[in-house]
């Protein structure tokens, strides 16, 4: 609100200088991403990379450097961190036996500090059998109904949720580190489609907000670059953990479009290709978000 | 002579009728024309109410202009977008013709690049929610309101 009226009062002094580009300026100046560094025990995230070489972005920010201080500050302790409850929950769901294999997570991943390292940053990826790439729900799903003989758990139920998170924070501070090449390639093309496309009532794309107006306040909403580096992520406004795709959803129904299904390909195309364009942004998992 | 009278005054009185038909109902998004970056006359016949049009352009499911738009008039509103130019002073660079068409349809106007809605479009969306298929944002008097709103907007 302040950088708001601040820019609002530098273009207007520019622009009566007669220095409308010089007011331009100013107002992006202005507006961007906070410098505040996140830092968690004494461990550090990287919230601003440069963009790939050919990519669409110079520099590659996390959200949570759009976040306003009270919203940030959540973030910086894990006893603060409304998403811990999940996580928790998630830590005990890993060495419940369900279904008639009579298996645990555990019983066939060990410790998932160990095992499950490293495996969210890589999130969706390619499935031989399956011949697709699977977000790491479809994999926690894929274990329970193949390996575990239990039913799968709704994408946005809690038990996932808070599985997600769980396996989330064992590659918290890991760079997001997707593949895009190979048999991937078509996925990612096809995600890329998507973000460009306008779509809705509102007749707009992923990019007119994400890409060309992060750092810009939408009416109350400081717009950020619409990384998944922090998912599943405890909104404030949800009063719990939400998974990406609930959040696409969501962007979706904002400009009046219906959306695409949750789990469904289109949704992990272009859950591939977002996370490709936050490649090297540290894993913050689980964020906290307004 | 008396028939020849006769035949005009049935015309006038078809003539009468049909503007009648006219300004009962608005002129639909397919009858709207844009020449020259302008549409000269009011989609509903009559003048809009700014009064009324001032609650449109800050509703929220209405034209939600503040979204996009600093407007100083407006201060008592806590949140001012600023994805578009502010809109002080903007009856200065825009006469109404203008201004009508850039609500009705902003694409025309600035481009189909522009982050701006068309307020008066009901249709080649893609993928449209169910609620709003072959529904225009606003309605025609909602769009005249807002033009006579927009009108006030002096520096
Ligand atoms: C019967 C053994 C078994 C059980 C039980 C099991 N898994 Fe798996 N899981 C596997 C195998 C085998 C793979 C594929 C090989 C691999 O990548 O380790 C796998 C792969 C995974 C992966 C992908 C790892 C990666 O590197 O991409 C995740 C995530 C995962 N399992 C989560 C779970 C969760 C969560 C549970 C409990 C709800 C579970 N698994 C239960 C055997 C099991
Ligand atoms: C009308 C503008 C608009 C459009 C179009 C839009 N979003 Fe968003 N999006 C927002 C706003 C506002 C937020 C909340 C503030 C922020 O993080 O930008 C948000 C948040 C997000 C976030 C959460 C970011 C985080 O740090 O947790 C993701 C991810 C996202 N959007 C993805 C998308 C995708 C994918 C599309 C296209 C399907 C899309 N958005 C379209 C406005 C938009
Ligand atoms: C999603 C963002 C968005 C919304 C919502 C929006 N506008 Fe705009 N508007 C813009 C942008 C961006 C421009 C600049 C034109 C361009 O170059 O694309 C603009 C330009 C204008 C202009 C010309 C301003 C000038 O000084 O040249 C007027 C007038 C205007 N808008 C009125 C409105 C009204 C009235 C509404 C609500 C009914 C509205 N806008 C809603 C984004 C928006």
């Amino acid at each position: 609100m302040g950088t708001r009226v601040i820019s609002s009062t530098a273009a207007k002094l520019a622009a009566a200088a007669g220095l409308a580009a010089v007011a331009a300026y100013a107002t992006v100046a202005l507006a961007g991403p906070n410098d505040n560094e996140l830092a968690v025990d004494g461990q550090k995230y990287m919230t601003e990379v440069p963009g790939a070489k050919d990519g669409p972005l110079e520099k590659v920010y996390s959200g949570w450097r759009f976040r306003n201080e009270a919203t940030q500050a959540m973030q910086l302790d894990d006893f603060d961190n409304p998403g811990f409850t999940n996580v928790e929950t998630g830590e005990q769901l890993w060495s419940t036996v369900d279904g008639e294999a009579g298996k645990s997570c555990e019983s066939c991943h060990g410790d998932a500090a160990e095992s499950m390292k490293g495996v969210r940053a890589q999130m969706p990826k390619w499935n031989e059998a399956a011949g697709k790439p699977l977000t790491l729900e479809h994999t926690i799903n894929n274990c329970r109904t193949q390996n575990m003989k239990a039913a799968p758990w709704k994408w946005e139920s809690n038990e996932m949720l808070s599985m997600t998170a769980f396996i989330g924070l064992q590659s918290r501070g890991m760079p997001v580190n997707v593949k895009t090449d190979g048999p991937m390639k078509a996925w990612h093309d096809k995600g890329k489609e998507i973000y460009y496309a306008r779509v809705g009532q509102l007749d707009m794309s992923c990019s007119g907000c994400h890409e060309e107006n992060y750092g810009k306040m939408i009416r109350a909403d400081h717009l950020s670059q619409g990384q998944i580096n922090g998912f599943p992520t405890y909104r404030s406004k949800w009063q719990k953990l939400g998974s990406i795709h609930r959040r696409f959803k969501g962007c979706m129904k904002n400009i009046r479009a219906t959306p695409f299904k949750v789990g469904g390909d289109e949704f992990t195309a272009l859950e591939l290709y977002v996370a490709s364009r936050g490649q090297g942004l540290s894993i913050e998992t689980p964020a906290v978000r307004n | 002579m008396e028939r020849v009278l006769s035949a005009a005054a049935v015309c006038l009185l078809t003539m009468g009728l049909v503007s009648q038909g006219v300004t009962a109902g608005p002129v639909t998004p397919a009858e709207v024309k844009i020449s020259d970056g302008e549409i000269k006359t009011s989609l509903t016949g009559s003048a809009g109410s700014a009064v009324k049009g001032r609650e449109w352009f800050k509703n929220r499911k209405l034209g939600n202009c503040l979204a996009c738009h600093v407007n100083s008039e407006l201060k008592e509103e806590q949140f001012h977008g600023e994805v578009g130019p502010a809109l002080d002073g903007v009856a200065e660079r825009w006469n109404e013709a203008q201004l009508r068409a850039i609500v009705v349809n902003s694409k025309i106007i600035f481009g189909e690049e522009t982050m701006m809605p068309a307020f008066y479009r009901d249709g080649g969306f893609t993928r449209p929610l169910k609620k709003f298929k072959g529904k225009t944002i606003l309605s025609a008097e909602q769009i005249e309101d807002i033009v006579a709103y927009l009108r006030t907007l002096k520096e």
